[in-house]
Formats: structure tokens, C-alpha cells, sequence
């Protein structure tokens, strides 16, 4: 998984079904002391994360497992995690 | 798989319920001279690893959820040894 910053929000009403209802969020990738490093990419929500917070989320097509045995989700990133801190040595 | 070095932990209290009691490491993977090698990652920690220690991870994603009992879950990284020696045979 890796970590990330949710920097804002995209809204498709035409959409898969199965992309219905949720949340769709614009993730900024972040570097290990915190900043912003790599390109932005969409990830479907998974947790309830809001605008701002650090999140972390799974690659591929493990991110689809986010809602199994519900549904499949035609996702490669999905936001599994709300992050309070993480500890660095 | 890859070698890492386990260089802090990650809490989280709101995430995925197949996350749910597992520790979250985050692992700054290594080239063999030991320099960095890309952005660190988050994994979930099968063998109990610490911080500092240098380990092995699987970063694919059956193994890596199958490792901590957790078959089709949202993990595609995981800690599954502890590395105590690494022999280069050249």
C-alpha cells in the first residue's frame, strides 16, 4: 500500500454500476518525509476519507477486493486506510 | 520479493475491516549496496518485524493477504521474513 494525501474529488455521474454511491478522490502521492511526490492518480473510497486527510491505499487488483464478496469494483486504487501518524525512526 | 528496511509504523484507527489488528510497516525497499530504491510502501507485517530491522516482502498481493490469513482482502504488501544475512556469491 502507499501513502497519500486527498487532494480533491471527482464527481461522473455517467459511471460502472458497480461505482455507484461511491466516492471517488484525487489522491497526491506522498515522499516519506510527508511532502507531495509523484503524480496525482483516482481512487475509489473505501473508509469514509475526507478532503486533506493522509490516507493510504492498495494498488491493482487487490484494490477491487475492497468490497468483496459484495461487489466488484472496477478499481486499481483503492483507499483502505485513514492515517493518525506514522511513526519514523 | 524485495529487500527492505523497516523505517517506522503506520496507525491507522479507520481502515479496511481485513486490516483490522494487523501491524502496518512502512518499508524503504533497497538496492544491494543499500540505497533507497523509490518511494517507501506500507505493508502488512506477517512475522512480527520491528522497526530497523531489514526484511523480505512480497509484493504481490495474493501472497502478500494470504501471509497474514486474509484471503481476498486489499493488501498487496506484506512482511513475510526477517533478513539476518544477505551472502553475494561474486
Amino acid at each position: 500500500m502507499q501513502l497519500g494525501r486527498v487532494v480533491g474529488q471527482v464527481v461522473a455521474t455517467r459511471k460502472d454500476d458497480a461505482l455507484e454511491g461511491k466516492t471517488l478522490l484525487l489522491i497526491q502521492p506522498l515522499d516519506r518525509q510527508g511532502r507531495d511526490r509523484g503524480r496525482t492518480l483516482v481512487g475509489v473510497d473505501a473508509v469514509g476519507a475526507g478532503p486533506g486527510e493522509t490516507i493510504y491505499w492498495c494498488r491493482g487488483r487487490e484494490a477491487s477486493l475492497a468490497w468483496h464478496p459484495h461487489q466488484t469494483v472496477p478499481t486499481e486504487c483503492a483507499i483502505v486506510g485513514i492515517v493518525d501518524s506514522v511513526t519514523i525512526d | 520479493m524485495l529487500i527492505g528496511k523497516v523505517i517506522g509504523e503506520v496507525v491507522a484507527t479507520r481502515k479496511h475491516a481485513s486490516h483490522e489488528g494487523q501491524k502496518i510497516l512502512y518499508v524503504q525497499m533497497l538496492n544491494l549496496d543499500g540505497s533507497g530504491r523509490g518511494s517507501p510502501r506500507l505493508a502488512v507485517d506477517a512475522v512480527d518485524a520491528g522497526v530497523g530491522d531489514d526484511v523480505l516482502v512480497a509484493q504481490e498481493g495474493w501472497s502478500a493477504m494470504t501471509s497474514v490469513g486474509k484471503p481476498y482482502s486489499p493488501i498487496d504488501m506484506a512482511v513475510v521474513g526477517v533478513i539476518d544475512q544477505v551472502h553475494l556469491s561474486e
